[in-house]
């Protein structure tokens, strides 16, 4: 991969003049090097991949991609666990009757089974449905649960059903409505590395980009960008969220990617005006001046192919931040809607559960989430260390 | 090569029987990464007599530096390796095997050290008083009271004005000469019987490294210490080594008395080392470079260069009345204006060199920054082909750009990292539209790396790849690219080693004589200023101190501050014998 790097970068037009050349090792191809040699930094990152390669089959649909369907008994306990003691199984019936309407529906991907039972209502007092569609009685446009009553009254033996479907234990148990809270973790890390990633490269951009401007001009953009930086973090954390998510009126996951990415410039910010303000008076960037190189030629030609190091350490750290942050927030009820999951509002689900001392909802979330900060921060330390051996204090000969 | 090699201790018999210091055998090696080793020092041997001054010698690279951190015990301990069978003998114990207490009790009070840069040695939020009480008070067990009055003896012993007000100065408010003054009293306060000097004067300007080189000589002598004193400069050596140790990749070159190794040198590395710097009295042709003597070729003789400007040559630049200041704020309102240049005025002819000499915050940079408008000047103009270039408008400018070019001093930090040298020589063609495509370009950069010495394969490659002197070769031919008329070099060949400068400076001569360019030679090392230019203009604090012909003003200077610049330049082993 090293040379292929390498080869991609190389800005040579093929010459008439074949010259023999080894191609040379750049600075990334040797950063390369220096991270293939670090044992911890190469398994976070391999781990980091896997969990990638999870979110990306979790994305197109090859695993759990039947997450909602109630495979197990509600609460089912996880298989190495053994099966729930008879207190448990109890609490079946009435419970697997009542999501039953949707569990039932032949749509080949779930969309959950968390179905609002007054949206028909709201939709009708909004007036977007109009009120005539109730043509078939007016019982029917008040009780929300007039279908799955006739159903019961028709005798249809759904419960039966639904009741020999429906394993006692789980790989990893099952939460509240028998779902398969493994499934859910891997569709979880879709919601939740997707947010992170995404978010991290929304602050990111912002904060080069502000970074970059502020300090290779100086003068008023400075002050501006600085003015501007100020006041913006002078708002706490989390009552700017607030704001933002106030002002985008709806949830989702691209509103959680917006909170964050808009929220977590700053720190990029500075230090990629430290980096252009001590690199534009480089006898290099002079150098590129003399020649005449224009301002963004220098600045984003010269001078960010040496900063970008920092971008990139700054980038893996945000990523890190900003998966915890989705958690958080997804626990306060500000993340993402309810049919969709992610292992922020799997936790939120467990603080509930656990009361009941059902609690592996939370060691699967936890667990994931865990792993994947642990190793995104060890991946994120070698890099340093790659990128920037000078940091380690090597002593020159 | 080994035959070359003297008996260290034979011209000074009865020292050389209880030398202060004996190294044998000492190897050191650094680990680069798990499986490759780099050995700097590989196994050598000498001895430091009592009383004496030795000097140790070698370019960069050559383990000078680091044979003076094994003494001391100073090498990082994560990733350097003393070979156990190494012998540094001090006092009848091995330095080498000495556990770290003991050496640290050692360290500073009997063996102590002075290093290149006094900026950087000494903390700046502490007062120089303070850094050099603690010492005293570590060391020899004073009360404060006793460390104060011995700070202020030892401060006065090394020169510095009003010891008893500037005890109470930070760093940043003494001047770099004052600095390592205070540096060299606190490595002499414990009244140490070794002082190893790594470099003391390289930082320095010319006039103030006369003057700690006094200091140095006058201290060892009042003392009768030892010092080892290690510089890549055999001039500044000679005027004060008793000994001279000649190093080279790791291993002694040549050793012995400084007057053996000055007046009949044996090695030819040695020869070289003598023969590469310029001297202020010869100017051949071409200046000798070091492969020369190592292949045997010696020193032929080589007919004089003539320089010197006559009357009716073409003037290429004009420069009048050119001004610069810097405006710092003071109070609220205020300004304070510092006046870097001050009505400036020299014609550059064509074809030949303008060298611009003067000690660090003359100006001479400050002068080279304006002309290529990396600085907006503040008064002034340049007339270049009948137009002002300072006058002009950022666009119009653009044109003329590429006809002034500049090299900077710093070849580590003037060439971007990131690109291949080939995008470093392509990009100014790029930007200027030479060569009518890409093919043409490379066909160009290929034909420049050629011209200033460089292989083909160069092209592939990124500049950590190259040295210093390879390095500069590469800004030149950058510079090329353009087809300059002018070129402004600022101190470009001061931070190479001595036999590098050497070839730098045939090649920039070689240019000069083929195209037709003319240099400002910016510089603060006369010596190579008088080799390379035809006109030699003195600044000092802005101003224009003396401009004359360079045989003219190094003969017969008319300002008192030219006689004094000229008489600090280090002599060598001839001014003492």
């Amino acid at each position: 991969m090293a040379t292929d790097l390498a080869t991609l970068r190389s800005p040579v037009p093929p010459v008439r003049r074949e010259i023999p050349h080894t191609v040379s090792p750049g600075l990334w191809t040797l950063g390369w090097r220096r991270l293939r040699s670090d044992r911890v930094g190469m398994v976070s990152l391999a781990i980091v991949a896997l969990f990638i390669l999870m979110m990306t089959l979790s994305g197109t649909g090859l695993v759990a991609r039947d997450w909602a369907r109630e495979v197990g008994v509600n609460y089912a306990p996880p298989s190495w666990a053994g099966a729930a003691p008879a207190g448990g199984l109890l609490a079946t019936p009435d419970t697997g009757v009542v999501t039953q309407g949707a569990a039932g529906a032949p749509a080949p991907e779930f969309k959950s089974s968390v179905v609002d039972p007054l949206a028909d209502v709201l939709a009708e007092l909004k007036g977007e449905k109009p009120a005539g569609g109730a043509s078939a009685g007016d019982e029917k446009s008040v009780d929300p649960l007039a279908d799955v009553m006739a159903d019961i009254r028709k005798g249809k033996p759904v419960a039966e059903a639904a009741a020999e479907e429906r394993r006692a234990t789980l790989p990893m148990g099952g939460d509240k409505w028998g779902r398969d809270v493994l499934k859910k973790t891997i569709k979880g890390s879709e919601t939740s590395i997707f947010v992170g990633l995404a978010s991290a490269f929304v602050a990111t951009f912002l904060g080069s980009l502000f970074g970059a401007l502020a300090g290779y001009y100086g003068r008023w953009v400075d002050d501006f960008f600085n003015w501007f930086y100020s006041v913006f973090s002078s708002i706490p954390d989390l009552l700017l969220i607030l704001a933002v998510a106030a002002v985008l009126q709806q949830k989702g996951t691209m509103t959680i990617v917006l909170i964050l990415g808009l929220t977590g410039w700053t720190g990029v910010f500075r230090l990629i005006r430290a980096e252009y303000l001590k690199h534009k008076s480089r006898e290099y960037v002079q150098a590129a001046d003399a020649i005449g190189a224009s301002n963004p030629r220098r600045m984003f030609m010269h001078i960010f192919p040496n900063v970008s190091h920092v971008v990139l350490v700054q980038l893996s750290i945000l990523v890190v931040a900003f998966i915890k942050a989705e958690v958080i927030l997804s626990f306060l009820g500000f993340g993402v809607p309810v049919d969709v999951v992610s292992w922020g509002s799997m936790l939120n689900e467990a603080q509930n559960e656990l009361i009941l001392g059902k609690w592996w909802q939370l060691v699967a979330a936890g667990t994931a989430m865990a792993i994947l900060v642990t190793a995104f921060s060890l991946f994120t330390d070698a890099l340093r260390d790659a990128l920037d051996p000078k940091l380690k204090g090597r002593a020159g000969a | 090569m080994n035959d070359a090699i003297r008996p260290a201790a034979a011209p000074v018999a009865s020292a050389a029987a209880d030398p202060l210091l004996r190294v044998r055998d000492l190897r050191v090696s650094f680990r680069l990464d798990r499986d490759n080793v780099f050995e700097a020092v590989k196994g050598i041997s000498f001895d430091v007599p009592r009383d004496s001054t030795v000097a140790l010698v070698g370019e960069s690279g050559s383990g000078k530096s680091v044979t003076s951190l094994a003494i001391l015990g100073l090498l990082p301990p994560e990733n350097s390796i003393v070979d156990p069978r190494s012998e540094i003998l001090y006092g009848g114990r091995n330095l080498a095997t000495l556990p770290g207490a003991e050496l640290r009790k050692l360290r500073g009070a009997e063996i102590s050290m002075i290093f290149q840069e006094p900026m950087t040695s000494l903390n700046p939020v502490f007062t120089v008083g303070y850094q050099l009480e603690e010492v005293l008070m570590l060391h020899m067990g004073m009360t404060g009271r006793q460390a104060r009055k011995r700070a202020v003896d030892v401060m006065r012993e090394v020169g510095i004005p009003e010891p008893e007000r500037r005890i109470d100065a930070y760093p940043s408010q003494l001047s770099g000469g004052q600095q390592q003054r205070v540096m060299i009293a606190m490595a002499i306060a414990c009244e140490p019987k070794m002082l190893i000097a790594d470099e003391p004067t390289t930082a320095l300007d010319v006039t103030i490294q006369k003057q700690i080189l006094d200091l140095i000589a006058d201290l060892q002598k009042r003392r009768q210490m030892s010092v080892l004193f290690i510089t890549h400069d055999l001039a500044v050596v000679g005027e004060i080594a008793d000994h001279v140790v000649v190093m080279r990749h790791g291993e002694i070159r040549e050793q012995g008395a400084a007057r053996a190794v000055f007046e009949t040198p044996q090695d030819s590395y040695t020869k070289a080392l003598l023969q590469c710097r310029p001297q202020l009295t010869r100017r051949p042709l071409r200046l000798p470079v070091i492969d020369d003597f190592i292949q045997g070729v010696g020193p032929q003789h080589v007919e004089e260069r003539p320089r010197g400007v006559a009357p009716d040559d073409p003037i290429v630049l004009d420069v009048r009345n050119l001004g610069k200041s810097f405006w710092s704020r003071e109070g609220i309102f205020g300004k304070r204006e510092f006046k870097a240049v001050k009505d400036v005025s020299f014609k550059l002819p064509k074809g030949k060199t303008l060298g611009l000499v003067g000690e660090s915050g003359s100006g001479k940079t400050t002068v080279g920054l304006t002309l290529m408008r990396l600085h907006e000047a503040t008064t002034g103009e340049a007339i270049f082909e009948g137009r002002d270039l300072l006058a002009m408008s950022p666009r119009e400018f653009m044109q003329y750009k590429r006809r002034i070019q500049i090299i900077f001093q710093n070849p580590y930090a003037s060439l971007n990292p990131r690109f291949t040298v080939g995008q470093i020589v392509t990009e100014p063609m790029q930007i200027h539209g030479i060569g009518s495509n890409a093919q043409a370009r490379t066909e160009m950069a290929f034909e420049l790396l050629a011209k200033v010495g460089l292989p083909e394969v160069s092209f592939y490659k990124y500049p950590h790849e190259f040295s210093g002197g390879q390095r500069q070769r590469i800004a030149i031919a950058r510079c090329l690219t353009m087809k300059p008329d002018i070129l402004i070099c600022d101190e470009s060949v001061s931070a190479l080693d001595v036999s590098v400068q050497a070839q730098v400076l045939n090649l920039l001569q070689d240019l000069q004589d083929e195209f037709g360019l003319s240099y400002i030679f910016i510089s603060h090392d006369l010596a190579v200023v008088k080799y390379i230019s035809d006109q030699v203009m003195v600044m000092n604090n802005g101003e224009i101190v003396e401009i004359a012909d360079s045989d003219e003003i190094y003969r017969n200077p008319l300002q008192p501050y030219t006689k004094r610049l000229l008489a600090s330049i280090p002599k060598g082993w001839q001014a003492r014998s």
